[in-house]
Formats: structure tokens, C-alpha cells, sequence
């Protein structure tokens, strides 16, 4: 692929779920190594915009393409955009009955992993107690959020997607996260290599104090309203709100 | 039979043919009916000298029930091929612990206690046409008793083995945990890849005495053509427990259980696990039956369920509080995976004059949630291997206490099933 084209990029999206269409030509490019977050009020379809990249079969494309790597997704299937490189962390991930979060973590890894691996991530994510339970079964809300880190770990996806990864998770945790984000999307830390995406979506912003990101963009009836630094919007939308925000000086409008 | 037998033995044994005699054309309240008449009853077989000597491809079939050549993680075996008990032997350490031994052979040897305390006395001679076949024409089964105050953790093998076609085996089997003592048992019941038609028969009475603890765990391994009936029934003395684990992962023409505890013993404990996949056009009528009789008595049935292919299977669980201090709980799920297959899920809960009793249940049969499904896709498992992954995790239930051997088992007789679905 040329190295000009991003490495996700959404043109014109519209999604409907059920009847309703949630996302009305959503424009979105993400370059390789890039992290941007995603802003907006409660149910105006941040998640929906997540879930339509994994490929969920609720969420239904009525209009425009998503393209990764160079090819356009409609018609492969969850498991073969995974494969092709995406990974999300969900904001409630559903618990699975009989399936273990050590399996999970099998799973993402593409083969049974090395129990040094294992160890690791559980010093790192403190996953002690939950490794060998039912994933997601009656885990805390900060649980969750460990274990889907230490899932998208293993998977490494050079496109990651958060839905609300500090969402629920009290301060000590949420320096964990963040580290888990930081590895996954720095990679070796080296910033001239950093070759891995993200795309972040988040309300309150803490999560930036752990996590670099490059660009932020406002998801506002439907669409993306506007963009510009991270923690300036995240500032900006703090004191004003949405509906200011959108019309406001320091962003960028589309 | 030695001559020594008495006259109240001897009386015994006549009323119980003469039981038998009556009920032979009876057919069961359960199941579809079996032609008994068109069997010849299996054949006698040589003893062998060592597990080591079975043929390889027995010893193949052997142990995706559980049973295994190399004796070292086992504290005896019984191995009966046809009608023969080819094999019995405990390992040294355990001489003092456990006795194995055909029935006939223990009823020979101890005639008076036997029919006095255990032979035909949990299960009764006239149920049906299939306990009048054993006691007319038993062709064995195994008498296993752990004495008095032994824990055993080890698992005792049994197997029963069927070579031929066209045949019944009616086997009679007896264990007995004696007071304080602790036995595991794994039985593994199979035919011989080539069989095709049979019938096994087969009447189980345990007793498990004062804080006594038996896990018996029983894998069938049947062939297409199989019919199998189990008659089963278990007496509970004052403490003891009673866990029996049972898992079908192989197509059976039919099958047709229902096994009872009868907890007569105050404190008395029975759980059932069962793990059930209906295969192929596998009529599979299984359940299980706690008599809460003695005061503080629990017991719990978890089921699993799951129907394939033109399969039909119904999973019974039966609950009967006759104390007003008892407590049970029933759990049957299942997953209907074909839409040819049928599923029946059929609790019965009966309080007997026991206004006290607690007896519950939780029966549903429901699809997985495609959410799940997606879950697991989305850290890359195609969708067949994430609905085979969460179904196996869906019938490898927790079964606590189990022994990490036998969970090795159930684990490698699921992947192997699974792989064969894939
Ligand atoms: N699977 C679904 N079934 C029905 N409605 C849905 C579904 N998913 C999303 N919606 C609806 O679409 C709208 C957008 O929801 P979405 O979850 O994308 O919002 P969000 O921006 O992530 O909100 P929040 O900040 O509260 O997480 C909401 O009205 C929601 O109820
Ligand atoms: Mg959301």
C-alpha cells in the first residue's frame, strides 16, 4: 500500500441500527501510528462507530466504506477484520459462560500461550483472581477493563479501538490501563517506530495523562462536528458543553 | 453356588426368579421398547494375564471412557470382556482397602450377607423386563467393596466391554463403601468398533455407609446399533455422599436411565453432574432421582444438554423431599444445535406430606447468545470454532471434588468430540 494512504479511512458512513440511522456520513482517516479520541455526547453513536469497524451484524452500512490496509471491509466477517489487524476493547463486554479469561488470552493470542506471557500480564494487569473464572462473569467494572487490555495485549492489532477504557475504573487502575494502552500502541517505545493505531473514545479525558494522542474529533448528530488538540476540546467542552463546542473558535469545523 | 448356602438364602433367590419370571414381557415406564428375544446372551471370553495384552485397539476404545492400560494412577481394576471377568486385580497397596471380584463370584463367597444386605435390595427383580433379564440371566458385572474407615483416592476402573454383535450382556454390579471409607470409581462401558446390534442390561446397587463418600463416574462409549438400559439405584447411610458424574459424547441406538438415591441417612448427600451431547439419531432418556428421606438431606442435579444431528433426548430430574429438613436443586440446561434434533427438558419436584422441604429448580433450553459469539470472533476465532468453543465450556461444567484425572478425561473426550463436530 502507499505509505500517503492512512491506515483506516471512512468515507460518507452512514449506520443504521434497527430503523434508526445513528451515524449520518461520518469522514474519518487515522494514519499509521496515529492515536485519536473520540468525543461526544452520550448516545450519538460513538459506540456504534466502533462496533460497525469490528464488524458487529447489528450495525448495518447503508452508505459510504470503511477501508484498512488498502481494503474495503464490507462483507469480511468480525474474525477476519481481527485478523487483518483490528482489535477493540469494549465499553461492556459480555460474559461468556464456561469460557475462561485464560482461554480468552489464547484465544487473541492465535495459539496457546506461554505461561511466562501469562504471568507477565497478570504483574501487569494484576489478573490474578480472575485468569481462571468465567470471562466477564460478574467481573468488577474495572475487572473488565484489565481484562479486555490484557486480551487486545496478546492480540497486538495495529488498529486499536477503546470504548471508554477508564470509564468505571478508579484512579490507581487507571494508571494501569493507560500503561497497557501505552505498550500496545508504542510498541518498543520507540516513537520514530511506532507503526501501531488507536482510536480512543472518552468522556472525562483522564486517560490522556497516561496515553499520547495526536487529534481528537466530536461525534455530533451523526457526524464528526469538529477537531482539534485533545485536551484543548476535552477543555473546552468541560466549561461549555457540547453545543458550544461545536461552534467554538479553537476547533477545527468540518 | 456352594453347598453351604441356607434355607432363607435359598428362599431368597427362588422369589427372586420367581419375580423375574413374572416381569420378563414388562415392558419399562420409560424409553422405546427393546426386543429382548432377538439377542443371544455374549459369549465367555480368556482371562487374561495383564491389561498390557488387550488388543490395541480395545485399549483405543477403552479409554475415552476413562479406562487405562497402565495401572500406576489406579488403585484396582475389573475388566469384563463379553460375559467374561477377564481381568480383576487390586494393586498391592490397596489389598487391604478394596475387593474386587465378579458378583457371581462374591455371592458365592458370601451368600448370606450378600442377599441379605445388597443383592436385589435397591433395585427390585420385577421393574421391568429389563432387571427380570439380569436376574434370569445375568452374565456377571463387578462386586467392588471398600472396607471400613480407607480413603481411597485413587480411582478403582472398571470397564464392561462388549465384542460381539447381536448380543446381550446383563450385568449385575455391586459397590459398597463401608463405613468412613472413600472410594472413586470410573466405569466405562463400551463395544468393540465393529459391533453392531446389542443390548446391555445393566443393574447397579450401591451402598455407601456411614460418612462414606463413592464419586462414581461413568463414561458410555456405546455404538450406533446399542441399546442400553442401566437400572441403578444407591442407598445413603447417616453422613455419607454420593456424587455421581456421567457424560454420553458418543451416538447410542437408545439408552434409557433414571437412576435413584435413596438418602436414607441423616445428612445424606447425592449430586448428580450429567454431561450429555445427542449424536446421530441417538434416543437418549436419561434423569436421575433424589428420595430425601433422612433428616438434613441435600442433594443437587446439574445437566447438560446438548442435541445434534436428528437427536432426541430428554433430561429427567426428579426431586422427592419425604423429611421436612431436606434441600434440593435441580439445574438442566440445554443447547439445540440441529433443527432436526428434539430436546425435552422435564423437572418433577414431589414434597410428601414435608412441609418443610426446599426443592427447586432451573430448567431452560436456549441458543448461545450470538453477543458471545461475536466476543470471541472478535479476538480473531472464526465463528464455527467460537460456537464450538463456548458449547464445550458450556457442557464442561465445574464439578467439584472431581479428581484431576477424571476432569483429564471429561476434557480430552470433549475436545476429541468437538473436533469430530467441527
Ligand atoms: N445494539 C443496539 N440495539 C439498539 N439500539 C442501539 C444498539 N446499539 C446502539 N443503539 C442506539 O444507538 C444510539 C447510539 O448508541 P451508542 O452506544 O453508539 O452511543 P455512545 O455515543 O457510545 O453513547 P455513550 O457515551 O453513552 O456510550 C443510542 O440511542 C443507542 O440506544
Ligand atoms: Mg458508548
Amino acid at each position: 500500500m502507499a505509505s500517503a494512504e492512512p491506515l483506516l479511512l471512512i468515507e460518507d458512513l452512514h449506520v443504521s441500527v434497527g430503523d434508526r440511522e445513528i451515524l449520518r456520513g461520518v469522514d474519518l482517516a487515522i494514519g499509521e501510528g496515529e492515536t485519536h479520541v473520540l468525543l461526544g455526547p452520550n448516545g450519538t453513536g460513538k459506540s456504534t462507530l466502533l462496533n460497525t469497524i469490528i464488524g458487529l451484524p447489528n450495525y448495518r452500512v447503508t452508505q459510504g466504506r470503511i477501508v484498512f490496509k488498502g481494503q474495503d471491509l464490507s462483507g469480511l466477517e468480525i474474525d477476519e477484520r481481527a485478523r487483518l489487524g483490528i482489535g477493540i476493547a469494549f465499553q461492556r463486554p459480555p460474559a461468556v459462560r464456561g469460557v475462561r479469561l485464560r482461554q480468552m488470552l489464547d484465544v487473541a493470542a492465535g495459539g496457546k500461550l506461554p505461561e511466562e506471557t501469562v504471568v507477565k500480564l497478570d504483574e501487569d494487569l494484576s489478573l490474578e483472581y480472575m485468569l481462571d473464572r468465567e470471562v466477564n462473569m460478574g467481573f468488577s467494572g474495572g475487572e473488565a477493563k484489565r481484562s479486555e487490555m490484557a486480551q487486545l495485549l496478546v492480540q497486538e492489532p495495529d488498529l486499536a479501538l477503546f470504548d471508554e477504557p477508564e470509564s468505571g475504573v478508579d484512579l490507581d487502575n487507571i494508571a494501569v490501563v493507560g500503561a497497557a494502552m501505552n505498550a500496545l500502541l508504542k510498541g518498543d517505545g520507540r516513537v520514530s517506530e511506532r507503526t501501531r493505531s488507536g482510536l480512543i473514545i472518552t468522556h472525562t479525558g483522564h486517560i490522556l495523562q497516561y496515553v499520547n494522542a495526536d487529534i481528537a474529533h466530536v461525534l455530533y448528530e451523526g457526524h464528526l462536528a469538529c477537531r482539534g488538540n485533545p485536551l484543548d476540546l476535552i477543555d473546552e467542552i468541560s466549561r461549555h458543553g457540547y453545543d458550544a463546542c461545536v461552534e467554538c473558535a479553537i476547533c477545527q469545523r468540518l | 453356588m456352594p453347598e453351604t448356602v441356607s434355607t432363607a438364602a435359598q428362599q431368597r433367590l427362588a422369589e427372586i426368579r420367581e419375580a423375574a419370571e413374572k416381569a420378563i414381557d414388562k415392558p419399562a415406564t420409560l424409553g422405546p421398547d427393546v426386543d429382548i428375544t432377538r439377542f443371544r446372551t455374549v459369549s465367555e471370553q480368556d482371562k487374561i494375564d495383564s491389561l498390557a495384552s488387550l488388543e490395541k485397539q480395545i485399549k483405543e476404545t477403552v479409554i475415552h471412557s476413562g479406562f487405562v492400560a497402565d495401572e500406576s494412577e489406579r488403585s484396582g481394576s475389573y475388566f469384563q470382556m463379553d460375559r467374561t471377568p477377564i481381568y480383576e486385580r487390586v494393586q498391592n497397596a490397596f489389598d487391604n482397602a478394596i475387593e474386587i471380584m465378579s458378583t457371581q463370584d462374591a455371592l458365592a463367597k458370601w451368600p448370606d450377607e450378600m442377599l441379605e444386605k445388597y443383592w436385589w435390595r435397591a433395585v427390585m427383580p420385577d421393574k421391568d423386563k429389563y432387571t427380570a433379564l439380569v436376574a434370569l440371566h445375568q452374565t456377571e458385572g463387578y462386586f467392588i467393596r471398600v472396607k471400613a474407615g480407607h480413603k481411597v483416592e485413587k480411582p478403582i476402573q472398571a470397564c464392561l466391554f462388549v465384542s460381539e454383535s447381536n448380543v446381550s450382556q446383563n450385568v449385575h454390579n455391586l459397590i459398597i463403601v463401608e463405613d468412613g471409607a472413600e472410594a472413586n470409581v470410573i466405569t466405562g462401558c463400551n463395544v468393540h468398533v465393529d459391533v453392531k446390534e446389542g443390548l446391555h442390561a445393566g443393574i447397579s446397587e450401591f451402598y455407601v455407609g456411614k460418612n462414606a463418600k463413592l464419586t462414581f463416574t461413568m463414561v458410555h462409549n456405546w455404538g450406533e446399533d446399542f441399546s442400553v438400559r442401566p437400572r441403578t439405584a444407591v442407598v445413603v447411610d447417616d453422613g455419607g455422599v454420593y456424587i455421581n458424574n456421567y457424560v454420553l459424547l458418543t451416538p447410542v441406538k437408545s439408552i434409557q436411565s433414571f437412576p435413584v438415591a435413596k438418602l436414607e441417612g441423616k445428612g445424606s448427600t447425592a449430586v448428580f453432574n450429567t454431561i450429555v451431547y445427542g449424536l446421530k439419531k441417538s434416543i437418549i432418556d436419561l434423569g436421575s432421582e433424589a428420595q430425601l428421606i433422612g433428616e438434613g438431606s441435600r442433594s443437587e442435579a446439574v445437566a447438560r444438554t446438548v442435541t445434534l444431528d436428528e437427536s432426541v433426548v430428554y433430561s429427567r430430574g426428579r426431586l422427592i423431599g419425604r423429611t421436612n429438613d431436606c434441600k434440593a436443586h435441580l439445574d438442566c440446561r440445554g443447547i439445540v444445535q440441529s433443527s432436526a434434533s428434539t430436546q425435552w427438558a422435564i423437572p418433577d419436584l414431589v414434597s410428601e406430606g414435608a412441609p418443610g422441604a426446599e426443592l427447586s429448580h432451573e430448567a431452560a433450553i436456549s441458543p448461545i447468545a450470538a453477543e458471545e459469539i461475536y466476543y470471541l470472533m472478535t479476538r480473531g476465532l472464526p465463528k464455527d470454532e467460537a460456537v464450538s468453543m463456548i458449547t464445550r465450556g458450556f457442557v464442561n461444567i465445574d464439578i467439584p471434588g472431581l479428581p484431576d484425572v477424571l476432569r483429564r478425561q471429561i476434557d480430552k473426550a470433549l475436545e476429541e468430540t468437538a473436533k469430530e463436530a467441527m
